[in-house]
């Protein structure tokens, strides 16, 4: 959608405006969670276990207790008392038991296993290092091969499968087209762990107001969600949880909602009835914080003689840890693989394991190993056909002219971009002209590499998941004129303060200067997932310029009023009021305030006294953002250092609201793209015990590690009102992927690189300039197979209608928990009908009955259009079987005879 | 084991005014300055020496506070992030550069930055580019890509310069 002109002439939309944050940010006086101080307040610190996996045998901790400066020592026996349902982002409760503080077993090296309060940190400290626990220690579940053999992480489950999507077998039809295609790639790549490593650690301070009242300062991504998720996860009332959080220090998903430690500190400060402060520390936040990614993935495609894509097939694992914020297959990564590439057939297996690490949590993109893999699957394949790299995505890709179109999971695209942004990229890059310099760099034994990758993102997604609203705005004009803007924004560095205000300014005709939003304190604003999901320019951005045209035309009738002129005739400019053909009757946006608020016999009929309006917008289900990026290394195949020489991103990110702000989230994205394919990894031992807990063995990109970007701004607006578009995870989903592919190309005289696992280290680069191990790691874990949950098995004899007639009690188990039915079946030679119950109602079908074996199909509408197929086998009194549930794979089945 | 004499007393100037307290002897500047003289602006990103968030300038030079305990810079004048801008707002050059440059998201890394470039840029010094962007090293920032870090510095080297050729 084209923005129409804003109520006045100034145009701040598009301009590279100072930030609003900067001055109080650059001068020392931002407000971050340790900044605060209150009354009575104390210091906890935690006791963590040493131990991957155990049990506790005992909490000794009357040494501590008699340190100075403590005031108490909480275990989990002590916190009890006050009961609470840790929840994932969607407000669910976790899959597996989960206490903020250890339950008599521990699940992770790090794991808060007492909570010491004390005068002081250091003091805090000092007692919490004289608490003698004593374990009775097991042998751990580490890495995503352990998961899958060694022995349930949680004693409450069977198996380490902590959620699961997909097929576990490949189907027939799939598998013939991988096997008849002239070209076929099978596709390994292993991403190492990764701490999302926020400059300002985790951390809270709670303090009881009354019986019900809670205040939190906490560092977090929304305190509109922190204070939903301490709501139902404490069973408080909401109206009793005041949560604020006015400058937070990066978060990139990790601080979604609070965890153990937070809500350890929270229910002690109900509990203590002072003042609690946690601060993580940097040592903590490493080792003992949420992490994200260690994913292994093997996609198997195949492509005719032209290069296009026939069919291909993804085996997808994520290790989830002990405690995952939510159990997680990650079947985003799927839904997303192939949505901007004409690709006919897809399936996939997508599992997420549990194991004796840190739990884990979202991190920017979290889904962006479909890029990494397709991406540099589509490089070793142009290589394998010998087409050119751009050629091949020129071939595949969805262009405009493609669209509308939907993706093989069904969303609908109607105008995605990455081919568009690949062609205006190639306008400013001379790929002949470096392919010259690149072959004439090898005769000097210099290897430079250049890598593509086009990517679309899913940003600015609402109404589909619970945490995922609209965005609230709601205005003001002061009665000085000046206006004031609450928002339901949250910024962890993203400058909504600033993006909002220029399109309040723009929309309204005034002063950027004269526009201060709020955000930051839950009682200011209304519901919003804050900064999850690439949302804020575009939904709140959108509820930002509904609102202020609402309160424009406020403006525009009272001043016609007054006037006695038409509404069409009246201009708001730089804050004065300007009526066409009458220049007497300007009058200052002041003037008309204070009218506004104080002389109601002044106001037109039935015109509501004061300048204010609110509006909640919600956006199309989804926004996509497109990019193509280009990136140019050298390779020193002396040391198998990686330079990069040249970035290039152009990005169709829509209606720009800020460059400079647009451009500092692609940049940071892409940083920390970069730390994931040369620096960065968090390595467990096989005790389980972490291996980087500094910032000298976690090593983070410095600013000599990462090149100055250019940008190609590619931008047509979106669908959503403003027409933006989210550019807040791009960076770190398309970074891998191009700069991998980059190195690759490099590599080329050395055979290249085939399946990798991330970082790609000096040793692991020296593994293919020399042919040799010389990382000691050279070949990637391969996604062995492994033991499957069983599949509906042979038939037994042939059993008669008594056998299966009647009703049943069924459960499933689906991704999203067990669902319990109800089936009524009533056989009829070869034909069965009946009935299913279930939450969602109850449906009638017909199917077929063979021997012992059921099968029926039903249509469903929830939570999406599916075609479930029933596939069930009776064996006496109870039942076995599976619903294929379309892509998403297999659900199981089991049941009892209830009834005749 | 005997017990230590854990309270000291210090006396150091911080952005121009006397400040006397008293510190354990394990106590960082780094905490003696936000705790005991409420200098929140001094940011603790690791507590150990590499993220460079910390950063302070005590008697000229610039310095890791979490690496520097209390009782050390006792008797020196130390400056924080709060004391460069003058007193009617107007931001010191570090500061107005790093602003127009979009130096910062999250904020958190950047009192040390600004402190470090301060440092550097004081006074009659001249640094070159190499010089400011070596130093910049020295500082971790999780959110920019140290894209407008780096115009910054140049734009501040490049000024140093123009101020040696006007001179």
């Amino acid at each position: 959608m084209n923005l129409p002109l804003g109520t006045g002439a100034a145009r701040y939309i598009g301009q590279r405006v100072l930030r609003k944050e900067d001055p109080r940010l650059l001068t020392g006086r931002g407000q971050f969670v340790d900044d605060i101080t209150l009354p009575g307040m104390l210091h906890v610190a935690f006791v963590r276990s040493p131990v991957a996996r155990g049990r506790i045998l005992s909490i000794d901790t009357a040494e501590a207790r008699d340190m100075p400066g403590v005031h108490a020592i909480y275990t989990w026996d002590d916190l009890k008392v006050r009961p609470v349902q840790m929840l994932s982002f969607f407000f669910a409760p976790t899959e597996v038991p989960c206490t903020p503080l250890a339950d008599g077993r521990v699940a992770y090296v790090g794991e808060p296993v007492a909570l010491v309060i004390a005068d002081s940190r250091a003091e805090a400290e000092d007692a919490a290092s004289l608490v003698v626990v004593d374990y009775d220690e097991e042998d751990p579940v580490v890495t995503i091969a352990d998961a899958r053999h060694g022995p349930p992480v949680h004693p409450t489950t069977e198996h380490n499968i902590a959620a699961q999507m997909g097929d576990d077998e490949v189907d027939e039809d799939l598998a013939a087209a991988l096997a008849a295609a002239p070209y076929r790639v099978r596709h390994t790549v292993r991403h190492q762990r990764i701490s999302q490593a926020p400059m300002e650690t985790r951390g809270v301070l709670a303090t009881r107001d009354g019986p019900e009242e809670l205040t939190l300062y906490i560092t977090c991504q929304s305190p509109h969600l922190v204070a939903r998720w301490v709501s139902v996860a404490l069973g408080l009332p909401q109206s009793a949880i005041r949560v604020i959080a006015k400058d937070v220090g990066g978060s990139f998903g990790l601080k979604n909602h609070p965890w153990k430690e937070e809500t350890a500190v929270i229910v002690a400060a109900l509990l203590f009835g002072r003042p609690l402060k946690w601060i993580e520390d940097r040592y903590e936040a490493l080792t003992a914080s949420n992490q994200c990614r260690e994913q292994e993935m093997t996609l198997d495609v195949a492509f005719d003689s032209e290069g296009h894509l026939v069919a291909a097939h993804g085996d997808y694992s994520v290790n989830n840890g002990a405690y995952p914020q939510g159990a997680d297959a990650n079947v985003a990564v799927h839904i997303f693989m192939w949505a901007a590439y004409k690709l006919p057939a897809y399936a996939f297996l997508t599992r997420g394991w549990y194991s004796n690490t840190p739990g884990l949590a979202a991190y920017r993109g979290p889904w962006a190993l479909e890029s990494l893999i397709r991406e540099t699957a589509l490089d070793r394949a142009a290589r394998q056909i010998g087409i050119d790299p751009i050629e091949i995505r020129r071939r595949n890709l969805v262009r405009l002219a493609d669209q509308p179109r939907s993706t093989p999971f069904g969303m609908e695209l109607t105008d995605i971009t990455p081919a568009e942004c690949l062609e205006a990229l190639l306008r400013h890059f001379d790929v002949a002209a470096f392919r010259r310099e690149q072959a004439e760099a090898r005769t000097q034994g210099r290897y430079l590499g250049l890598g593509f990758a086009t990517y679309i993102e899913p940003t600015g997604s609402a109404g589909s998941m619970a945490p995922m609203t609209g965005e609230l705005a709601q205005l003001r004009i002061e009665p000085t004129g000046k206006v004031t803007a609450t928002m339901s924004t949250h910024s962890q560095g993203h400058g909504t303060a600033t993006t909002m205000a220029q399109l309040i300014a723009d929309r309204l005709g005034v002063a950027y200067e004269d526009v201060t939003v709020y955000e930051g304190d839950n009682t200011r604003g209304g519901f919003s997932p804050g900064a999850a999901g690439s949302r804020q320019g575009v939904i709140a951005g959108g509820a930002a310029i509904k609102a202020s045209d609402l309160l424009a035309d406020k403006v525009r009738t009272l001043a016609a009023h007054l006037s006695n002129a038409s509404i069409d005739s009246v201009r708001v400019e730089g804050g004065m009021i300007h009526v066409d053909g009458a220049p007497e009757m300007s009058r200052s946006l002041k003037e008309l305030a204070e009218i506004a608020y104080g002389e109601p016999g002044r106001l037109p009929p039935g015109f509501e006294a004061g300048l204010e309006a609110q509006y909640r917008y919600t956006p199309p289900p989804v926004t996509f953002t497109s990019a193509a990026h280009a990136c140019v290394v050298e390779v020193c195949a002396e040391t198998g250092f990686v330079k990069i020489l040249r970035w290039i991103s152009s990005e169709d990110c829509g209606t720009v609201i800020n460059p400079a702000v647009v451009e500092g989230q692609i940049a940071g994205g892409l940083a920390q793209g970069i730390g994931q394919v040369l620096l960065e990894d968090m390595p467990y031992d096989a005790r389980g015990n972490p291996k980087a807990a500094t910032f000298k063995d976690y090593l983070l990109p410095a600013i000599s590690d990462i090149p100055d970007f250019e940008y190609v701004h590619a931008n047509t607006p979106s669908q959503s009102v403003g027409g933006m578009r989210g550019v807040g995870e791009g960076g770190a989903i398309i970074g891998p992927p191009t700069l991998v592919n980059a190195i690759a190309d490099a590599l080329e005289p050395f055979g290249g690189l085939a399946d990798f696992a991330l970082p790609l280290t000096p040793s692991r680069i020296l593994d293919v300039v020399e042919g040799r191990n010389i990382s000691g790691d050279a070949a990637p874990a391969t996604t062995a197979p492994v033991a499957e949950p069983e599949a509906v098995t042979a038939a037994p004899a042939s059993v008669g209608p008594a056998q299966v007639d009647g009703t049943w009690q069924i459960v499933m188990s689906t991704p999203m928990g067990p669902q319990e039915m109800t089936a009524r079946f009533r056989s009829d030679g070869a034909a069965v009908s009946g009935e299913l119950e279930s939450a969602e109602g109850s449906q009638a079908f017909a199917g077929t009955l063979d021997g012992n074996r059921i099968r029926f199909d039903l249509s469903v509408e929830k939570p999406m259009k599916l075609t479930l197929k029933y596939d069930i086998l009776i064996d006496g009194d109870s039942l076995t079987g599976k619903a294929k549930m379309g892509m998403f794979g297999s659900a199981k089945l089991s049941g009892q005879r209830t009834g005749s | 084991m005997s017990e230590p004499a854990s309270e000291f007393r210090i006396d150091m100037t911080i952005n121009g005014r006397r400040h006397t307290g008293t510190a354990e002897a394990r106590t960082s500047l780094g905490d003696f300055l936000r705790g005991d003289a409420g200098y929140t602006g001094v940011h603790l990103g690791c507590e150990h020496g590499v993220c460079g968030a910390c950063t302070v300038i005590v008697d000229g030079r610039a310095v890791r506070s979490c690496l520097m305990l209390a009782v050390q810079a006792n008797g020196s004048t130390v400056t924080t992030v709060e004391g460069l801008a003058e007193p009617d707002g107007t931001l010191h050059p570090v500061q107005q550069a790093m602003r127009e440059e979009h130096a910062l998201q999250c904020g958190f890394c950047t009192p040390g930055v600004v402190m470090t470039l301060a440092a550097l840029t004081a006074g009659d010094a001249e640094p070159s580019e190499d010089e400011l962007l070596a130093a910049m090293s020295g500082h971790t920032c999780r959110c920019t890509g140290y894209q407008g870090i780096r115009r910054a510095a140049k734009k501040l080297a490049a000024a140093a310069r123009a101020t040696e050729g006007a001179a």
